[in-house]
C-alpha cells in the first residue's frame, strides 16, 4: 500500500516505511503515521523481513532528560496552507499548486524526476501563472497581515528555472509590489522579467474556476488599462507565504517565552536573538519571516551570545574528531576508485551513468568503479571510505558536481580512509556536462567519458600535500565604530578576547547617530549611548578614534595592521578582522535638493522631526519621493531601508500634526516583514501613496503661490489616470544608501572582494554570509548592503559568532594547494611578484630569488602560469599533472 | 555574580569538577538546539567548532528543514543540499 509522500508534498506516493529523502541525515528508514500496524494494529510484514531486527513495534516514546546551559529555538516556518481559504481552489482543483509543491516538481528528486507535470493528466504545462502574496499582506481572516519577504524572489527563481526546463513556456506573474529589497535581488528580477514569454502583471488575481474537460484553470484579474480580464492557464502556482508553525504556541508555553501578535518570537529590536527568558535564544525564522542568509547569520549570532554566557566551560565537554593515521602510499602504483554520481536525476537524466562506470573501468590504473545516487549522501560517503579501505585505493575520482561546494566533504571521506585528502579529483559532469547539454544526451555521455578520462589521468599523477597548522593570535580587530562594529566588538570581548576597535571619526556611533527611532519603536540614541558606554567600560575593548588603516600584513590567525592616529602610527597584531565600516547617504542632485531649503533627505527629515523644526511640523502638505538615486542605471539596486523610513516619518508626522497632508510617491512599497503593518497604519491615517514609473518620474519645480514660495510636485496618478499637481511645503527624498567612500581602499588592504555595486562581497550568499573569501576576515552591517538596525544587530552578532569559531582555536589549518618556487632554478626575474593578488610572493635580495609565503598563497596559479623558467609550481596542479590531464583529451 | 566572593581559580576548579562529575553520569551538554533546519544546523556547527557540546532536537525524520525541499536556490542555482 502506498500513501502520499510528505517530502514530495503529497504529489507522489510512498510506502509507510521509507527513507525520508535520498540525502536525508540520518539516512535510515522510518515508519510514518500511515502505517497499518500503528493505525489499526493490522500488519507486521516489515518486522518479519528485517534481517537485523531493527523494527520493534513494542517501542514506546522515550523520555530523556538533558541538562544544558543554554537553548536555541530555531524551529523555522510552515508554508501557508491555502486550502484554509476556498477562494484559492487548492486541493479542489488539481492544477492549482503551491510554490512549495512547485519546488518539488522542479526538483530532480521530485515526484517526476525534475519534469514539471500537471497533477491532472501528467502532461507538461505550457502556460503557467503565479499568484503572489497568497496568505500574506491581507487582514482577512486566515491570512497574515505581514509580508513574507521571500515570495517575490523565489517566484522569479522558479520562473527562471521553468524557462531553462522548457524554453517555450509562457509564464505570467500576477503581483502586487515587487519586493526585490535584498542584495542583487533587483538584477535578478530584471533577469526574470526580460526572459521571452515572461510577463509580470500588477494586479490582484483570483482563481475563478476549473475547466473540467481540460483541467485548465481560469484566472480573473484586472488592470488599469483593460479592466477585468479572464485568462486560461494550464497550471497555477500559488506563491504562499511563511506562517509560524503551530508548535510555536507549545514551545512558547514550555520554554516560557513570549510570542508577538503574529505568533513569532516577541523580539526586542535592540537584540532580536534574545528572548524574555535569559539563556534562551531564537534564530532564523522564529524571529519572523526571513530568508536563508539571515537565518544563517542569526544562527551564528545566537551561538555568539551563548558563547558570552558559557565561555567559562568552553572546550570542557566537546570531543575532538580523530582521523585514522595517514597511510604512506607514495611508493605504490596508482590504484584509482571512480564513483559516478546520478545526482538524483540531475546527471543521470542526461548522461548514461552505467555506461560511464563501464567506461571508467577500461581506463588505466582504475581498479574499481561504481555508481551512486547521491555521492554526497552520508551512506555514499561511507561507502567511498569503506571501499577505499577494502580495495586498497590510493586515489579517488568522484564524477559528480563542481568541487566548489562538496570538495571538502569528499576530502574528509578520504581522510576517514587513511588517505591524504589531496589524492582526490572531482570530475564535473553536472555543471560542465548534464546541465548544459540537456538536449544532447548521447554527446553528453561521450563528454562525460572524456571528463572522467581526464580526471583519472590527473589523479594518477597526484601527490600527497601537507596542510599547515598556524597559531592563532586571540585578538580581534574591528574596523568601524557604528552599531555593527560596537555590537560585534562587545560580543567578542565578552568571550574573553581583546578587541581593537578602530573608528575614523572623533566619536563612536556612525550613521545611527542621525537616526532617532526605528519602525519597531527602538530609541536609537538611547541604545547607542548604552552601547558606547559598554564599549568604553569593557576593559578588553581598546578604542582608537580618528584613526585610519594604513597597512595590513599577514594572514588568518596572524594579521599585523598599521593604523594612524593623529599622525602617530601604531601596529596591531590580531588573529581575526571584522570590517564594519558602514555606508553613507547619497547626496541627491535631483529635485531641488541643495537649492531649496525645504527639501530634505529622509534621514534629515527624521532629524528635523526629532529637533521639532516648525517648518516641518507645521507643513500643510509634505511630499516624499522614493528611490532617489537607487534602482536606476547608475545604482541598479534597492536601498532597502527607504520605504520603512518613509512610513516611519509619515506616521510620526501624522501623529504630531493630523491635519498634514502627506503624499508618498513610490515605485514599489517595500515594507517587507512586519513593516507591512506600519504601511497599513500609515494608509489608515490618511497618508496617500501614489505610484510612479521610472519612465514617467515626478517633476519638481519652485513656484510662487499667493506670495509664498512652494515646491510644486507634478506626478501622474495611475489610478485616476491624470496629472496631479501637489504644492508642497516640504519635500523629502528617499536618498540612496551608498557604500562608504573608504570601501575600495579598505577592501584592497584586507584583500576583500567587492560586489558590482561596490558593497562588500561575502564568500557565499547563503552559506557564508558574514565572511570574506579571504580567510580570517569577516563583515557585518551596511558595508555589506543597506539594512535596518535590527538586521545589522543580527548580522553583527553573526560576525562575532563566526570570528569566535576562529579565535577559540589555538591553531588553524591552511590549504595544501599552494605555489612553490624552485629556488635552484629561479633567476629572480620577479615576473610573478606583481601578478600575485594576495601579496604572497616576496623577493629575497640576498639570494636573488622569489619566495612564496605558503600561508598567504590562495593557490590561484598566476605565478605558475607566468614564470618564464617554469620554476613556480602550483602544488596539485603541476605541469605534469595538468599536461597528463590535457593529454588524455 | 557569585564569582566576586571566591578566588577565580577556586570557582574554576569547582565548576570543572562539577561539570565532569555530572557529565559522566547524565546527559549533560552545553547547548540544546531545537530545530534542525538551516538555522539550527548553522548554530550547532558554530557552537561545536567553538568548543561546545550540542544536543540537536528535530521532530522530523531528517535534518535539513524546508531548505532540503527546495530545488535550487537564488542567485547561483546551487543545489540546496
Amino acid at each position: 500500500m502506498e500513501y502520499p509522500d510528505k517530502f514530495n508534498q503529497g504529489i507522489s506516493q510512498n510506502k509507510a516505511v521509507h527513507v525520508y529523502f535520498s540525502q536525508a541525515i540520518p539516512l535510515v528508514s522510518y515508519i510514518d503515521d500511515s502505517c497499518l500496524r500503528l493505525k489499526e494494529d493490522k500488519c507486521d510484514i516489515c518486522s518479519g523481513v528485517c534481517k537485523t531486527g531493527a523494527i520493534d513495534f513494542r517501542q514506546t516514546p522515550l523520555k530523556t532528560d538533558i541538562n544544558v546551559g543554554a537553548i536555541i529555538l530555531s524551529s523555522g516556518i510552515t508554508p501557508f496552507d491555502p486550502s484554509v481559504k476556498e477562494e484559492y481552489g487548492y486541493t479542489k482543483i488539481d492544477n492549482v499548486v503551491t510554490s512549495m509543491d512547485y519546488e518539488r516538481l522542479l526538483s530532480s528528486t521530485g515526484p517526476f524526476e525534475g519534469e514539471v507535470k500537471r497533477i491532472s493528466d501528467k502532461t507538461n504545462p505550457k502556460k503557467i501563472a503565479w499568484i503572489q502574496c497568497v496568505g500574506s499582506r491581507r487582514v482577512t481572516k486566515g491570512d497574515n497581515s505581514y509580508c513574507s519577504g521571500v515570495c517575490c524572489t523565489y517566484t522569479q527563481k522558479q520562473v527562471i528555472l521553468t524557462k531553462t526546463h522548457y524554453e517555450d513556456a509562457e509564464c505570467t506573474i500576477f503581483h502586487n509590489d515587487i519586493r526585490s529589497f535584498g542584495k542583487d535581488f533587483e538584477r535578478f528580477f530584471q533577469r526574470a522579467e526580460q526572459l521571452p514569454g515572461v510577463e509580470f502583471i500588477r494586479s490582484y488575481a483570483s482563481i475563478e474556476r476549473e475547466i473540467p474537460e481540460s483541467g485548465n484553470v481560469i484566472v480573473r484579474y484586472a488592470t488599469a488599462d483593460d479592466g477585468v480580464k479572464r485568462e486560461e492557464f494550464d497550471m497555477v502556482v500559488l506563491s504562499v507565504g511563511l506562517n509560524p508553525p503551530e508548535a510555536y504556541k507549545e514551545i512558547s508555553q514550555k520554554f516560557g517565552i513570549e510570542l508577538n501578535s503574529h505568533g513569532f518570537s516577541k523580539s526586542d529590536s535592540s537584540n532580536p536573538i534574545k528572548t524574555n527568558r535569559p539563556g534562551i535564544f531564537v534564530s532564523g525564522a522564529f524571529q519572523g519571516p526571513t530568508d536563508i542568509p539571515e537565518s544563517v547569520f542569526s544562527a551564528s549570532g545566537a551561538s555568539s551570545q551563548i558563547g558570552e554566557l558559557l565561555d567559562y566551560r568552553r572546550g570542557k565537554l566537546a570531543k575532538e574528531r580523530v582521523y585514522p593515521v595517514e597511510r604512506d602510499v607514495t611508493g605504490e602504483e596508482p590504484k584509482i576508485g571512480v564513483f559516478v554520481c546520478h545526482c538524483g536525476a540531475n546527471i543521470s537524466s542526461v548522461v548514461n551513468v552505467p555506461s560511464t562506470v563501464e567506461y571508467a573501468l577500461t581506463l588505466p590504473n582504475v581498479v574499481y568503479a561504481t555508481e551512486q545516487i547521491f555521492s554526497c549522501a552520508t551512506n555514499s560517503a561511507r561507502e567511498i571510505t569503506d571501499l577505499a579501505i577494502e580495495k586498497g585505493f590510493n586515489r579517488v575520482v568522484i564524477a559528480a558536481c563542481s568541487p566548489r561546494t562538496l570538495e571538502p566533504l569528499f576530502q574528509d571521506t578520504l581522510r576517514e580512509a587513511g588517505l591524504n585528502q589531496y589524492y582526490l579529483d572531482m570530475a564535473n559532469i553536472r555543471e560542465h556536462c548534464s546541465w548544459v547539454h540537456a538536449k544532447q544526451k548521447d554527446e553528453a555521455t561521450k563528454k562525460a567519458h572524456d571528463i572522467v578520462r581526464m580526471s583519472v589521468a590527473r589523479a594518477s599523477r597526484l601527490e600527497p600535500l601537507q596542510e599547515f597548522d598556524l597559531s592563532v593570535n586571540k585578538t580581534a580587530l574591528v574596523v568601524g565604530g557604528g552599531v555593527a562594529g560596537m555590537t560585534c566588538a562587545l560580543s567578542i570581548a565578552k568571550q574573553g578576547h581583546e578587541v581593537q576597535l578602530v573608528e575614523k571619526a572623533k566619536d563612536l556611533g556612525g550613521m545611527s547617530r542621525r537616526l532617532h527611532t526605528t519602525l519597531e519603536g527602538l530609541d536609537v540614541q538611547a541604545h547607542l549611548d548604552n552601547l558606547i558606554q559598554m564599549v568604553y567600560q569593557n576593559p578588553r575593548i581598546h578604542v582608537s578614534h580618528e584613526s585610519t588603516i594604513k597597512h595590513v600584513d599577514g594572514y588568518i590567525g596572524n594579521f599585523t595592521t598599521t593604523i594612524e592616529t593623529e599622525g602617530r602610527t601604531k601596529e596591531i597584531k590580531h588573529g581575526a578582522s571584522v570590517l564594519a565600516i558602514g555606508a553613507q547617504e547619497y547626496k541627491p542632485s535631483e529635485y531641488l535638493y541643495g537649492t531649496n531649503e525645504s527639501v530634505f533627505t529622509h534621514m534629515e527629515l527624521g532629524e528635523e522631526i526629532a529637533r521639532e523644526n516648525d517648518v516641518v511640523l507645521d507643513a500643510e502638505v509634505l511630499v516624499m519621493i522614493q528611490c532617489v538615486g537607487s534602482r536606476n542605471e547608475e545604482r541598479n539596486y534597492c536601498s532597502r531601508v527607504c520605504c520603512g523610513h518613509a512610513v516611519k516619518n509619515a506616521i510620526k508626522l501624522k501623529k504630531l500634526n493630523p491635519e498634514m497632508r502627506i503624499y508618498v510617491l513610490f515605485r514599489d512599497v517595500r515594507t517587507y516583514g512586519f513593516r507591512e503593518d506600519s504601511y497599513r497604519e500609515a494608509m489608515e491615517m490618511g497618508v496617500q501613496f501614489i505610484r510612479y514609473t521610472p519612465e514617467d518620474p515626478p517633476v519638481v519645480e519652485e513656484t510662487k503661490e499667493g506670495g509664498k514660495v512652494v515646491i510644486r510636485v507634478i506626478v501622474s496618478d495611475p489610478i485616476l489616470g491624470q496629472r496631479l499637481e501637489l504644492d508642497a511645503d516640504v519635500l523629502s527624498l528617499a536618498a540612496a544608501v551608498i557604500p562608504a567612500s573608504t570601501t575600495p581602499e579598505i577592501a584592497r588592504m584586507f584583500k576583500a572582494a567587492l560586489s558590482v555595486d561596490e558593497f562588500f562581497k561575502e564568500a557565499h550568499v547563503k552559506l557564508k554570509p558574514v565572511e570574506f573569501a579571504t580567510d580570517g576576515v569577516f563583515l557585518c552591517g551596511t558595508a555589506h548592503y543597506p539594512k535596518h538596525i535590527p538586521e545589522t544587530i543580527n548580522q553583527s552578532y553573526g560576525a562575532a559568532g563566526r570570528a569566535l569559531t576562529l579565535l577559540s582555536q589555538d591553531t588553524v589549518t591552511t590549504s595544501g594547494t599552494v605555489a612553490r618556487i624552485n629556488y635552484k632554478t629561479c633567476v629572480g626575474c620577479q615576473t610573478c611578484l606583481p601578478l600575485c593578488p594576495y601579496g604572497a610572493i616576496s623577493y629575497n635580495s640576498k639570494k636573488k630569488v622569489c619566495v612564496v609565503n605558503q600561508i598567504l598563497c590562495k593557490g590561484c596559479g598566476n605565478c605558475a602560469s607566468a614564470c618564464p623558467c617554469h620554476c613556480a609550481n602550483l602544488l596539485g596542479y603541476k605541469p605534469e599533472q595538468i599536461l597528463t590531464q590535457i593529454g588524455a583529451i | 555574580m557569585g564569582n566576586d566572593v571566591l578566588p577565580k581559580e577556586v570557582v574554576q576548579q569547582f565548576s570543572d569538577t562539577l561539570i565532569s562529575n555530572i557529565a559522566e553520569n547524565k546527559n549533560f551538554g552545553d547547548v540544546m538546539v531545537v530545530g534542525g533546519g538551516v538555522s539550527g544546523i548553522q548554530a550547532s556547527l558554530d557552537l561545536a567548532t567553538a568548543g561546545f557540546k550540542v544536543y540537536m532536537v528535530e521532530k522530523g525524520p531528517s535534518i535539513g528543514g524546508h531548505m532540503a525541499q527546495l530545488d535550487k536556490t537564488f542567485p547561483t542555482n546551487d543545489c540546496s543540499m
